[in-house]
C-alpha cells in the first residue's frame, strides 16, 4: 500500500515533557493512482474518437442525351424513394404502383433480398429522395449502400409527378399526415 | 514438522513512483489533446460507417444548418486562398468591398459567408461576433438563383494548382432541397467528387461490409 510517511522522525524526550501521542499519518495513494489512470483513459478516448469521418460521394456526369445514359435492366433495378417522417417506399423494376412501405430498419433485408436474387453485374439501386425527406435519411440510405455492399447505385433528383402522387395516395391510405 | 516460522516481510509497496508515472502520462495526453474551437454554426451531423477521417486543410466547407440555410467557409490554414477567393468574388460581382471588409473574411479565424451577394458588403462590415447565424439568410441555392455555384467557381480559381477538398456538413434535420441545391452548385462547376462529414459509427455485425472487413483482415 502506498505510504507518505509524515510522522515526525524520532521522538525526543524533553525534560519534563509529557510523552505526547504522535499519530502516524500514512496516506494511502492507491485511489490517487486509480483516478490518474481513469483521467488518462478519458483523454485517450476523447481525442481519438472525436475526429469526424467523411463519406465520399461521386456524382455521375450530367448527360442529356438518353443514348449516353447508362442502360439498366428493368428487372434488376430496385428503386427506393425517401418520403417524410423517415418513411421509405420501394418497388422493383419499372412499376411504381406496386410500391411497398418500409422503414430504415427493414430496408436492409429488402436490399439484401433483392441483391441475392439478381446478378451482381446487373444489380442497380436507384435512390430518389423527395422534397420532404431529411438530410439524415439521405446520408443513412447512402451509408446503407456501403454496408450492404451495393456496387452500383444512383442518387436521382426527379421523383416524377406520377410517383409523387402515388406516394401521396399511399400516405393518405395509411393515415400518414 | 519443523517449527520454522518464516520471517514475515512487509508487503507494502511504495506507490509514489506509479503515481508520478500516471500523472506524467496524463499531462502528455492533456497537452496533445487539441480542443477544436466551437463552431459558430451548430450542426448535428448524421453517423455513418465510413472510416476515412475528414480532412482538416485545403477544405472548402459548406454547412447546411437545420433551417436549410447554406454557409460557406474555408479552412483557416489556407489564408492565401481565402484572400484570393474574396478578391475573385469582389471583381466578378463588382461588389466594391474595401480592404478592411475583405480582411474581415480572410484574416479572421473561422469566418464564414452566409448571405446573398447583395448583402455581402454590409455583412462584412460587422465583425463576426456581432452577427448570430440565426439572423442570416444563408447563401441562396435554389434553381433560379444558385449563388453557391459562383462561390465554388471562385474557390476553384483560388485553389487552382493545389488540392481542394469540397466538404459538406449538413444537419440531420435539414431537408433534401438544400442538399440538392448544393449538389447542383457542384455539378454546374463540374466538381463531381465531394465529401460529407459524418460521425463515426460501428459497422453492423453480420452485414456485408462487416464480412468483407473480416475477410480482408483475416
Amino acid at each position: 500500500m502506498a505510504e507518505l510517511d509524515t510522522s515526525g522522525g524520532g521522538h525526543k524526550k524533553g525534560p519534563g515533557v509529557k510523552k505526547g501521542k504522535k499519530l502516524s499519518t500514512r496516506v494511502d495513494l492507491t485511489p490517487m493512482v486509480d483516478l490518474g489512470f481513469l483521467l488518462i483513459t478519458f483523454f485517450i478516448f476523447t481525442t481519438t474518437v472525436s475526429q469526424p469521418t467523411a463519406m465520399k460521394i461521386n456524382l455521375p456526369k450530367d448527360v442529356q442525351k438518353p443514348e449516353e445514359q447508362n442502360k439498366v435492366k428493368a428487372s434488376a433495378v430496385l428503386t427506393i424513394m425517401l418520403a417524410k417522417n423517415d418513411q421509405i417506399y420501394y418497388y422493383e423494376g419499372d412499376d411504381p404502383v406496386k410500391m411497398q412501405p418500409a422503414n430504415f430498419k427493414g430496408i436492409r433485408d429488402v436490399i439484401l433480398d433483392k441483391k441475392r436474387r439478381t446478378d451482381t453485374a446487373d444489380f442497380v439501386v436507384v435512390l430518389k429522395p423527395s422534397k420532404n425527406c431529411t438530410y439524415k435519411n439521405t446520408v443513412n440510405i447512402l451509408d446503407e449502400m456501403t454496408i450492404d455492399g451495393v456496387k452500383r447505385y444512383a442518387l436521382v433528383d426527379n421523383v416524377s409527378p406520377y410517383e409523387a402522387d402515388l406516394i401521396k395516395q399511399t400516405e393518405a391510405a395509411n393515415g400518414v399526415k | 514438522m519443523p517449527k520454522v516460522k518464516l520471517p514475515r516481510k512487509s508487503t507494502t509497496i511504495d506507490m509514489t513512483a506509479m503515481c508520478d508515472v500516471a500523472f506524467l502520462l496524463l499531462s502528455f495526453f492533456i497537452l496533445t489533446a487539441k480542443f477544436k474551437p466551437s463552431d459558430a454554426l451548430a450542426v448535428v451531423t448524421p453517423s455513418s460507417v465510413q472510416t476515412k477521417i475528414a480532412p482538416e486543410r485545403d477544405v472548402v466547407l459548406i454547412t447546411i444548418d437545420k433551417d436549410n440555410k447554406v454557409f460557406l467557409s474555408v479552412s483557416d490554414v489556407n489564408k492565401p486562398q481565402k484572400i484570393e477567393l474574396i478578391d475573385a468574388i469582389n471583381t466578378s460581382k463588382a461588389l466594391g468591398l474595401t480592404d478592411a471588409e475583405k480582411a474581415n473574411f480572410s484574416n479572421k479565424p473561422s469566418s464564414y459567408i452566409g448571405v446573398p451577394f447583395n448583402k455581402l458588403k454590409s455583412f462584412l462590415d460587422h465583425t463576426p461576433d456581432e452577427i448570430k447565424p440565426d439572423q442570416l439568410t444563408g447563401i441562396p441555392v435554389d434553381s433560379t438563383n444558385n449563388e453557391l455555384a459562383d462561390w465554388i467557381a471562385a474557390a476553384k480559381t483560388a485553389f487552382a494548382g493545389g488540392k481542394m477538398n469540397l466538404v459538406v456538413k449538413g444537419d440531420n434535420a435539414s431537408t433534401y432541397p438544400a442538399f440538392q441545391g448544393v449538389k447542383n452548385a457542384f455539378m454546374k462547376n463540374d466538381e463531381m467528387k465531394f465529401q460529407v462529414v459524418t460521425n463515426p459509427a460501428a459497422v453492423p455485425v453480420g452485414s456485408e461490409l462487416y464480412k468483407a472487413n473480416m475477410s480482408r483482415k483475416g
